[in-house]
Formats: structure tokens, C-alpha cells, sequence
């Protein structure tokens, strides 16, 4: 340790703030210039962060399965009869699927059509909240057995969650639908029309866009557009609801409240990467193809 | 703080004294830094890493300065922007202004009950957050929404007590233990 005199490190503990909140600024001029660095930077401390983030979610998990059961058990009576219900609809739905499949089969015997290989898919655990106070995104592990790149499209059990964003070693962050960043192109199962689903950091992310005369109604279902080479055509995103405002906006097949397991799947797409991809392309990394 | 007493030749403390004091010197950055890494785990509400963070610079930089030293604030926004993903340096300027101005008034504040500086506190919450809604808005070149900043001030303030409690606690022990000394 170095001796410094009373008045000498006074003189430097009464400095030491403004010099700090220069240094501030001389890092937000930083962020702005080297996106590239702190990407690196954010995720070199992920991935330092991940194991111990996987420890700390099995309590953590633990304790919000634990809070389910109970609103589950004090809510069992309605969830029986919703689910008797639901349960006798779906019946007569999976009669008209059955007998859509049918027909499908038999017509598709009568041309040569060529199916979509099944897509290739890996499930990664959902491990911590990347986003800040303004974005919504979350962090998972992955690892030498799972290999994840930008641009990869994750999924959960039911539906669209999100995209891959920034990969480390031992972690990636998904940016979620719902990030005031996010646009998806879409299309609306019943009309055909296609629209964009913009983020707005809520629950439901709005629809716009859409061609004139093809208002998006209540109920329609919305799955992603192959437009822009970004998603596969026919990923279930969620179904129109219309806002307070009267605005279409989508209600979400995923639980994004609740992630813990996610799908990335592999589609083989290179389309539209996140702007700071494209604008700063990382020499280190040699385009895929 | 070793005090010699006075009329004696101070003996040099052992490497025992020492590493307490270290510990006790690093305790406040350290198990706030903990905490907030812990608080990035995913539990389905809003982002509670602004929050801790806030309350450790906060409590630290008002009963325990010489423990909270001002580039201690700085790592703790840092590690806050590259937590969150936020742009870099808008948790450093804002932990390095509430540190500055809790150091202000830590001779007025610091002797005053605990729901006095839980007020004053609401003030620096709204105001960081606030200070942190302008920087978003600069840096990112978009208005950010409201309601989150609302939300963070509402968790920043509503968190407090629960931070407060075990720090204080902290700050009593190590107090007594520095009396033992």
C-alpha cells in the first residue's frame, strides 16, 4: 500500500467523484462508438455468470413452481370445468384435423409435393432477465454440446418467443417479441394479409402495417411471414385481440411471464440481423454459407 | 480506522486485523454486487438489478462512505448497464450522482430516523430514474416508454426496506466489531 499524506489523499478522495462522472460520460461515448467491444464485453460477463445463474434457478424455479400449485389448487374448481370445456371443443376440433389430414394425404398423393424437412431444434434453459428497465430480453446457457448463432429463432413449448441477438460461449440473449426493438413480419392466418408485429415493451405486441382494406379482426390467428427470409412461414405467434384503443394487437401462444425452457431452432436462414450485426460486421466471425 | 490510543507507541496491526478490516472494508460493494447478480434471475416481473443497486449506493455512500468509495459506485453501474443490457454508462453516471449527493447530505440525513431517509430516498430514486429515463432517450435517440420508469421507481422505493434492513444490521455489526477493536 502506498503512504500518501492527510491533506494528499483528502485532496484525492474530493476528486476522485468528478473525475468518476468524466469517466461516465467517457464510457457512454465508448458504448455509442465500440458496439462491438461491449457486446463482447456483456457477453464474456454472461458467460461467467451462467453457471452460477443455473445453480441459482433450480431454488428459484422451486419456489415459483411452489406458488403455482398453491393458486393452482385454490383455483381447481374453475380449472375443471374450463378444462371439461376446452376438452369437448378440442375433441371436435381434432375430429376436423383428422379429417383435414386425410385429405390432405389424399390430395398430396395426387401431386409431387415435396414436405419441409422437419427443423432441427435444441432446448436451452432459460437462466436470467437480460433486458434493462426498457428492453425485454433473457439470457440462456448453452454450452459445448449446443451450439447457438444470431439470427436463431427460439420458441417455446407453445409458441414464438423471440430471436438470438448476442451469443457468448456459455450463453446467449434472446430479445423477446415484445422488446420495443422487435419487428416481425407476420401474416394473418385467415385473411392472408401480412403485417408487422412491433414490440412495445408490453404484454402484447401491436400489429401495423397491414394492406388497406384488410383490417386485422378479433380472434384472427397470427403466425410469422417467410418474408424477409428471417422466419419460416407458419410459426405460431398468437391470436388478434384489439386493444383499450381499438388497436389489433397480439395476444401471445408463448408465456413470456414464465420462460424457462426455450426451443432455437436451426431454419438454415440468414436474413435481417440486428442492426449493430450489420452496421459493424465482426471480422472474427466468417459469414455462414 | 485503526485509533492508537494515546501515550502509547501504536503496535502494527496483524495479519489477522488486517484481513477483518479488509473484509469489512469490501463487505458493502461485495454483497451488493452479489445481490444484484442474483436479482438478473429471471422471476417474471420487472428487473429488479436498478433497485438493489441504487439502495446498496444509496445506504453505503450514507452510513458507510469510507466503504462505498466513489470508484465502488462506478463498478457497481458498470456491472448494472452490462447486467441489463442497457446502453453503457447510463448506471454509472446515475450511481456516481446519487453517491455524490448522498455524501452531500450524509451529515444531515445520516442521524435521522428511518422513515425520514426512506423519503429522502424516494426523492434519489425518482430522480435517478429519471436521470436514467433522459439518458435512455439521449443515447438510444428514442422516447423510451413510461411505464417501466414508473414501475422502477415504484420497486426502487417500495424494495428499500426490505435492502435496508439486513444492511443496517450489517452496518451495526461491523460498528460494534470495530469498537471491540
Amino acid at each position: 500500500m502506498i503512504r500518501l499524506s492527510v491533506p494528499l489523499r483528502q485532496a484525492l478522495a474530493r476528486l476522485s467523484v468528478p473525475v468518476l462522472i468524466a469517466a461516465a460520460f467517457g464510457t457512454m461515448l465508448l458504448g455509442k462508438a465500440d458496439t462491438v467491444l461491449v457486446e463482447r464485453t456483456r457477453m464474456a460477463l454472461a458467460d461467467l455468470l451462467a453457471p452460477l445463474y443455473s445453480v441459482a434457478s433450480e431454488p428459484i424455479g422451486a419456489v415459483r413452481e411452489a406458488v403455482t400449485e398453491v393458486q393452482g389448487l385454490l383455483n381447481l374448481r374453475e380449472e375443471t370445468a374450463r378444462l371439461r370445456e376446452e376438452n369437448e371443443r378440442l375433441h371436435r376440433w381434432q375430429a376436423a384435423a383428422l379429417a383435414l389430414e386425410a385429405e390432405n394425404a389424399l390430395l398430396r398423393r395426387q401431386l409431387t409435393f415435396v414436405p419441409d424437412p422437419a427443423p432441427q431444434f435444441h432446448t436451452a434453459r432459460v437462466v436470467a432477465d437480460a433486458g434493462g428497465t426498457y428492453a425485454k430480453a433473457v439470457l440462456i446457457a448453452t454450452g459445448p454440446f449446443l451450439q447457438v448463432q444470431k439470427g436463431q429463432v427460439a420458441l417455446d413449448e407453445r409458441g414464438l418467443a423471440g430471436r438470438v441477438t448476442e451469443v457468448g460461449g456459455r450463453s446467449a440473449r434472446i430479445l423477446l417479441v415484445t422488446d420495443m426493438n422487435s419487428r416481425i413480419p407476420v401474416v394473418l392466418e385467415g385473411s392472408r394479409a401480412r403485417a408487422m408485429m412491433v414490440g412495445t415493451n408490453g404484454a402484447r405486441p401491436r400489429l401495423q402495417h397491414w394492406p388497406a382494406g384488410m383490417q386485422p379482426q378479433d380472434g384472427d390467428r397470427v403466425v410469422t411471414s417467410a418474408e424477409s427470409a428471417t422466419f419460416p412461414a407458419g410459426l405460431p405467434v398468437g391470436v388478434v385481440h384489439l386493444g383499450e384503443t381499438g388497436w389489433p394487437e397480439v395476444e401471445l401462444y408463448a408465456r413470456l411471464d414464465r420462460l424457462d425452457l426455450l426451443r432455437i431452432f436451426e431454419f438454415g436462414l440468414a436474413g435481417i440481423l440486428p442492426p449493430e450485426a450489420v452496421t459493424r460486421p465482426d471480422p472474427s466471425v466468417r459469414p455462414r454459407h | 480506522m485503526w485509533m492508537p490510543r494515546r501515550g502509547r507507541p501504536a503496535s502494527a496491526p496483524g495479519l489477522l486485523a488486517r484481513l477483518d478490516a479488509l473484509a469489512r472494508a469490501a463487505a458493502p460493494s461485495v454483497s451488493t454486487m452479489a445481490v444484484m447478480v442474483l436479482a438478473a434471475a429471471p422471476v417474471g416481473m420487472p428487473t429488479l438489478v436498478p433497485a438493489v443497486a441504487l439502495a446498496g449506493v444509496f445506504f453505503w455512500s450514507l452510513f458507510r462512505p469510507a466503504s462505498m468509495p466513489a470508484p465502488a459506485a462506478f463498478g457497481l453501474g458498470l456491472l448494472q448497464d452490462l447486467l441489463g443490457f442497457t446502453p453503457l454508462g447510463i448506471g454509472v453516471l446515475t450511481l456516481l450522482l446519487v453517491h455524490g449527493a448522498a455524501l452531500r447530505v450524509r451529515r444531515v440525513l445520516a442521524k435521522q430516523s428511518f422513515l425520514l431517509v426512506w423519503l429522502a430516498y424516494c426523492g434519489f430514486a425518482a430522480l435517478a430514474v429519471g436521470l436514467g429515463y433522459v439518458l435512455e432517450a439521449l443515447l438510444g435517440w428514442h422516447v423510451p416508454p413510461t411505464p417501466p420508469a414508473v414501475a422502477q421507481v415504484g420497486l426502487a422505493i417500495g424494495f428499500y426496506p426490505i435492502l435496508a434492513l439486513p444492511m443496517s444490521w450489517a452496518h451495526r455489526g461491523m460498528q460494534r466489531a470495530e469498537g471491540l477493536a
